[in-house]
């Protein structure tokens, strides 16, 4: 199978673009695999202790591999996007990883429901299945941005594991439209922790996308509740998948379930809240916020945490086209990088401090900002104290 | 009757055909449509972004 993608323009002449990547990719149907080592191991040592494996894999191991991997140099030119976007092999693949996300659900709450079991465990477990369905909203992200009707449906159904199907309809017409504004509950501030974050971006985000969805209904002159409703189709779903996991493996499937909710919930709530910390849109005379532009997003350009997570970590060329599919998103230089890959900042994230450490530095570098704490998305509680700390006599202004 | 297009992603919305999914029915002029209107699929250029086609 050819790899190599060719192009002849009158502008930039030859040019040729080999995907080195391109069977990395695979590596989505391998990822079930992991949340489902311990169990095998398990049972090959009959020791709980290696139910804890992957979740070491995780928060480990992981952002020691980006360490040690580095960045990725692949850069596809622009001129060869279109023929990349064009090659079913990627799509498939996402495709395909829809299933994998319903099974390791059932396979580890069959687990849970049939083994005798320390509380330890089963929260581990709840966890890792919980990990494994966050990276079930990164495929609906990469599926419900596209164009044809098949793959937001298919956003729509796995959205259902981790019971979280308002997410695309907020993401792609809330978030993508409020990016980096005080009115967006999915884009951290400075001095935000991300336990404060979290019950802003939850609650804000179920609102949003409600409201996104419920306006379209209104338009159609159907109510809310109908069956027309994209958001309560996929919550039918999570209520078979999920009330069945419940008949079948009995009460201990309630918290099992309620952790592994969570959980899923709490992985995008990490990535949100690194993807747009402290940064801001200025607003245009006529009222609207300028166009979200590269440096209004954090990007991460590891190639081991990418390959997990579909490209996700190149965002800021994800905001800028957000239609573009997984394997044509492009790195640029000069725009916002976090010092590691996401799953390595979320730690970072978990222990607030040393986020503030390592992060309001960066935000106050960056060019566009330039120590000039009035272009910076900042938590209005802590607005006199942030001033105070790095504002260098700079006046306090409200937020617009 | 014409066409209007995102100049991000080239969603087109065709005013003969409305978009349905959307709630807005064919026949639904462009200019009729509400001010804060964001492109459907990308939601990133508002109406006043988009650009007339020509046939």
């Amino acid at each position: 199978m050819s790899t190599t993608y060719v192009i002849d323009t009158p502008e930039q002449g030859h040019i040729e673009y080999t995907d080195k990547k391109r069977y990395l990719w695979m590596s989505s149907l391998v990822m079930p695999l992991f949340p489902m080592l311990g169990i095998a191991l398990y049972f090959a040592y009959d020791s709980q202790w290696m139910l804890g494996i992957p979740l070491f894999f995780n928060y480990v191991i992981v952002p020691a591999l980006d360490y040690v991997f580095g960045s990725d140099q692949n850069n596809p030119p622009e001129e060869i996007v279109p023929q990349l976007e064009q090659d079913r092999y990627y799509r498939l693949l996402t495709w395909f990883t829809v299933p994998m996300h319903f099974i390791v659900l059932i396979a580890i709450a069959w687990f849970v429901g049939t083994e005798s079991l320390t509380v330890w465990s089963v929260l581990a477990l709840a966890i890792t299945a919980g990990s494994y369905s966050g990276l079930g909203i990164n495929t609906a992200h990469e599926l419900g941005h596209k164009k044809p009707a098949f793959e937001r449906f298919l956003a729509k159904i796995v959205l259902a594991v981790p019971t979280y199907g308002h997410f695309c309809i907020e993401h792609n017409r809330g978030h993508h439209r409020d990016v980096a504004t005080p009115d967006d509950p999915a884009s951290s501030r400075m001095g935000e922790s991300i336990y404060k974050f979290i019950g802003r971006e939850i609650p804000g985000a179920f609102r949003r996308g409600w409201a996104v969805e419920k306006e379209r209904l209104a338009r159609l002159g159907k109510s809310e509740w109908s069956l027309e409703n994209d958001i309560l189709q996929s919550y039918a779903i999570s209520a078979v998948l999920q009330g069945g996991l419940i008949i079948a493996f009995g009460w201990i499937m309630i918290p099992f379930l309620a952790i592994h909710n969570f959980w899923a919930w709490y992985q995008l709530t990490s990535a949100n809240y690194i993807e747009h910390y402290g940064l801001l849109r200025e607003k245009e005379p006529s009222g609207r916020y300028e166009r979200c532009q590269p440096h209004h997003s954090w990007n991460a350009n590891y190639i081991f945490s990418n390959i997990l997570l579909f490209h996700l970590e190149r965002h800021s060329d994800h905001h800028a086209n957000p239609t573009r599919r997984y394997q044509s998103l492009r790195n640029f230089d000069g725009i916002p990088e976090l010092p590691n890959g996401y799953y390595g900042m979320y730690l970072l994230a978990y222990v607030p401090w040393l986020w503030y450490k390592v992060m309001d530095p960066r935000v106050l570098a960056l060019p566009h900002i330039n120590g000039d704490l009035n272009k910076v998305n900042i938590d209005p509680d802590r607005r006199d104290e942030i001033y105070a700390k790095y504002g260098q006599g700079q006046r306090v202004t409200l937020a617009t | 009757m014409g066409k209007y297009r995102c100049p991000g992603c080239d969603y087109t919305y065709d005013e003969q055909q409305g978009d349905t999914h959307e709630g807005y029915p064919p026949g639904t002029s462009f200019d009729s449509l509400p001010e804060e209107f964001t492109c459907p699929d990308c939601a990133v250029r508002y109406k006043e972004d988009f650009e007339p086609v020509a046939d």
